[in-house]
């Protein structure tokens, strides 16, 4: 038997894709191996490490956990997608300054979860940063400089 | 130091490999496209112990995209020893032959167009097995008529060791304490699991890329257990997503990766799931301690007697053996003049146990800092106090413990001075009186470790190249950066040496034909290894384009000096003067180079370091815990840590930071378990709870220097003096806050659950 397929319509970074894909592939999967667009990283596939978080119509979603199907007609940002014309965005730019990376393998879940709370909230307090990262594990640095590259860019926001 | 002249030495340089990580361009094994490439998903034992009765893969051979499904009958053959002493013994079979020893022991393999179509063809293969019964501890392994996991051993002890004298070592004791502790098992959980990917060659070999923190060793191992020349393997490791020893050994699933791709003549690729790696990557720790420290009623230390018995899982790793490492480690920060230590090193039907980060180093911080406290407490002294009187002082350095370890360089007291003041320690005391006075509900601790730590505590020797083009300078590095900063570190110090813009050096690590031989990264070894036979080679291709400049100048080659600018020119005539660059383009031509040379500026060197180096420091932790509910807020964790010279204090803190992270995760959430029958309870994230950004505080790091007389930089190792130092000092900030409601030990993980049911019968 092969696998059940249907016809979804992503846009992802601004582009429209028409794409054919497995009913229980995830959005994640899609990403990755339909759309070669791989900076967006797998590591838990059950949600509670958030290195897969892009967003979905604007809202920061494990990836891991949508279906393809689910994203059909919504609009999708990738960390690919941050970057404009080749130059980082602020929240990219802090995490470069305050040297918050070390493997780097949680870092573009990071950066959307990250870029997604100062969206909504500009000049969030720590205890706010620490929340709105609590779904995104690092195991190499601590957090500590991530906290701090996030206090960064929402400072260089309200300049 | 002579050849680090530049000004970028100890200051902070931003990494060299950010830029690609923060856009999402970092090149992960996965993340690589290879065209036709199969997909290898593993079947693995249900069971933790068995006999293999049969396998069905004829369900799985029909399944969609299915290439084909193989078990031992199809890749024979073991992993060559990671433990010499036992040669044959105890094989590690690349698939499982008759026996499963834990649950998540590989037994078959199917190899499938797709991913998802391999996953679902690993459904379709039926293994049944007899069950055997599981010793899925120490005790259950230790028992009288404990079911052997190699019969032919006759027992579960696959190791043991030790050393002291006949005579009693606490014979001079006038007060002894005593302790067991359960140093527990914990996941490594690096964020990117066990990978590999595979691609066939013409000539027999293979083009291998995995995640590994030694290459050259994994292509080694791969050549031994598959029989293949190891020049037909070229082994390369990209960016890594985290490794913390669990990715030093190579695994199983990695030769057979390769064996398929030979087998079948196609590239196969292959990644662990998340849940399938908390039970085939190597797990850390779980040590069993028995501790008695004597000493004089004014705190002198007289003698200490260590029983150690390591849980090295189902197949002997480095885990049954880790206990010699935490024997190195057995004296600590102090002068312990009688020492006993004795070991064992136990199979039990778990994952296998190997390094992490520290391994065996931060189980001896564990308990020698908790006895320090149990010590204190008995003689009611201060910790500190207890500490400062059996510190090696500065001036017995280089001192030689009764370990046998020699201590290079060092001064304990000033790091546990820095760390006291930086913490304010005199007012943190009068704040948790106050408090127990008060009888507050969120009771204050105050806890201590000085540790001292044991870096490149083996492989002493490691290579580099420097390499001058007119275009620029690549370093080669036979160590295997994967978060630790070298494209940045190891650039710099080329840098400050060739005088040439940190922009114009591009490093090369992780590719077995260009790198000639390397170590790899692990025990804290790579700066100290490779970082100083890169100092070494470029301070040879300095000196080599120094001689072919005084050749085409006709110069004196002691008129030939390095300029500020870093140029190289006749002293007094700054105009004269040449970038090495420059330089590098004459000596490409071998009618500008004096007799005798080579042309190109290309220099090998490898460094031998005599002696393991021994960093130290002092963590302070400052908790709350609720005596109401056993919950540990930490408030604060100041981490004072001498790792010799610094040369980039955004990586070196970098290193702490991480390092106390885990080591906090370890005192406060980490443990893997298991249930009776060999079964995983915490096998995902969702059981095996992790620091998140709102369980640790914002770390206060400071530092001692203490330069080390075995390198030419000066330099020690820092990789894992977090996790060694803080442990202990959570623990122990965790048991002072307990201190007044009688609860003298618990072991780690200190959960809330833990800490409410000792309250709870402490009271009663």
């Amino acid at each position: 038997m092969s696998p059940q397929r249907r016809a979804v319509s992503l846009v992802v970074n601004g582009q429209r894709h028409a794409l054919e894909v497995v009913v229980h592939h995830t959005l994640l999967d899609v990403l990755r191996n339909d759309l070669d667009l791989t900076g967006t990283k797998e590591c838990c596939a059950e949600g509670e490490c958030g290195a897969c978080t892009v967003w979905m119509d604007g809202v920061a979603v494990n990836s891991c956990l949508v279906l393809a199907v689910e994203a059909d007609g919504r609009q999708i940002t990738t960390i690919e997608g941050l970057s404009r014309e080749g130059s980082l965005s602020p929240v990219q730019q802090a995490f470069l300054e305050e040297g918050a990376v070390q493997c780097g393998f949680c870092i573009p879940g990071m950066v959307m979860s990250a870029a997604y709370l100062l969206q909504n909230n500009p000049a969030p307090s720590e205890e706010e940063i620490r929340e709105g990262l609590s779904g995104n594990l690092c195991r190499c640095a601590g957090y500590k400089r991530i906290i701090a590259a996030v206090q960064r860019a929402a400072e260089e926001g309200r300049r | 130091m002579e050849s680090l002249r530049g000004s970028i030495r100890g200051g902070v340089v931003k990494r060299a490999e950010d830029p690609r990580f923060v856009a999402g361009q970092g090149n992960y094994v996965t993340d690589m496209r290879v065209e036709g490439a199969l997909w290898a998903v593993f079947v693995r034992s249900t069971v933790a112990h068995g006999t293999i009765a049969s396998i069905d893969t004829s369900a799985a051979r029909e399944m969609p995209g299915v290439v084909g499904v193989f078990t031992a009958d199809d890749i024979p053959g073991s992993m060559p020893a990671v433990v010499r002493s036992l040669g044959e013994a105890a094989p590690r079979p690349l698939l499982a032959r008759d026996r499963v020893r834990h649950v998540g022991d590989p037994v078959a393999v199917v190899v499938a167009e797709s991913e998802r179509e391999a996953v679902d063809a690993a459904e379709a293969v039926w293994v049944d097995y007899e069950v055997l019964p599981a010793v899925a501890s120490l005790d259950a392994a230790l028992a009288e008529e404990a079911e052997l996991l190699y019969p032919e051993l006759g027992s579960n002890v696959v190791a043991e060791g030790g050393f002291g004298p006949d005579e009693d070592v606490l014979a001079d004791a006038e007060v002894v304490v005593t302790a067991e502790m359960h140093n527990q098992r914990v996941a490594p959980v690096p964020l990117e699991t066990s990978n590999a990917l595979a691609i066939p060659r013409p000539d027999g070999g293979a083009e291998v890329w995995l995640g590994s923190q030694a290459i050259h060793y994994t292509r080694n191992t791969i050549s031994r257990a598959l029989g293949i020349d190891r020049e037909l393997l070229h082994v390369r490791t990209p960016d890594m997503g985290g490794g913390f020893g669990a990715k030093i050994n190579c695994y199983r699933e990695q030769v057979v990766v390769v064996a398929l791709a030979l087998k079948l003549g196609r590239p196969v690729r292959w990644h662990e799931g998340r849940a399938e790696g908390m039970l085939s990557m190597s797990h850390g720790r779980d040590q069993r301690q028995y501790l008695e420290l004597g000493a004089r009623r004014d705190g002198t230390i007289v003698g200490m007697r260590w029983s150690v018995t390591q849980d090295a899982g189902a197949y002997p790793l480095d885990g049954a053996i880790m206990a010699e490492l935490t024997a190195r480690m057995a004296s600590g920060a102090y002068r312990i003049p009688a020492l006993e230590f004795r070991w064992r090193g136990v199979v039990t039907n778990t994952t296998p146990v190997d390094n992490y980060r520290g391994a065996g180093r931060p189980e001896a911080a564990a308990a020698i800092e908790r006895m320090m406290d149990l010590l204190a407490a008995e003689l009611d002294m201060d910790p500190a106090e207890v500490r400062r009187r059996n510190f090696v002082p500065p001036d017995e350095f280089p001192y030689v413990a009764t370990t046998g370890e020699r201590y290079d360089t060092g001064d304990y007291a000033a790091a546990l001075a820095l760390a006291l003041e930086t913490a304010g320690y005199e007012e943190l005391r009068a704040e948790q009186a106050e408090r127990r006075r008060r009888g507050d509900r969120r009771q204050l601790g105050i806890g201590i470790s000085s540790y001292v730590e044991v870096t490149a505590p083996g492989g002493r020797k490691d290579w580099g190249r420097a390499e001058v083009t007119p275009d620029g300078v690549v370093i080669y590095s036979g160590a295997l950066s994967h978060g630790q900063g070298h494209e940045t570190v190891f650039a710099q110090i080329a840098s400050d040496i060739l005088g040439v813009p940190f922009e114009r050096i591009r490093f090369v690590q992780g590719d077995t034909d260009y790198v000639v031989r390397g170590g790899g990264t692990m025990g804290s070894r790579s700066l100290q290894m490779a970082g100083s036979a890169v100092t070494r080679a470029a301070e040879a291709a300095f000196e080599k384009a120094r001689r072919i400049y005084a050749h085409n100048k006709e110069a004196a080659l002691d008129d030939v000096v390095r300029f500020d600018d870093g140029r190289i020119g006749i002293a007094g005539v700054p105009d004269s003067a040449m970038s090495i660059l420059e330089i590098a383009a004459l000596a490409a031509d071998p009618a500008n180079l004096p007799p005798g040379e080579e042309p190109g500026i290309v220099v090998d060197e490898i460094y031998e370091q005599a002696e393991a180096t021994v960093p130290f420091g002092t963590h302070i932790s400052v908790v709350e815990v609720d005596i109401e509910t056993g919950e540990v807020e930490i408030l604060r964790h100041v981490a004072c840590d001498d790792c010799g010279r610094i040369l980039n204090r955004m990586v070196v803190d970098g290193q702490v930071h991480g390092g106390v992270a885990q080591g906090v995760g370890q005192a406060l959430f980490e443990h893997f378990r298991y249930d009776a029958d060999g079964n995983p309870l915490t096998g995902n994230l969702t059981t095996y709870l992790l620091p998140t950004a709102t369980t640790l505080p914002a770390f206060e790091v400071v530092h001692t220097e203490t330069p080390t007389d075995q390198n030419p930089l000066g330099v020690k190792g820092i990789g894992e003096a977090g996790t060694i130092g803080s442990t202990p000092a959570v623990v122990n900030a965790v048991h002072d806050a307990l201190r007044p409601f009688g609860v003298r030990h618990l072991d780690m993980p200190l959960t809330p659950a833990r800490i409410w049911e000792a309250l709870r019968a402490a009271r009663a």
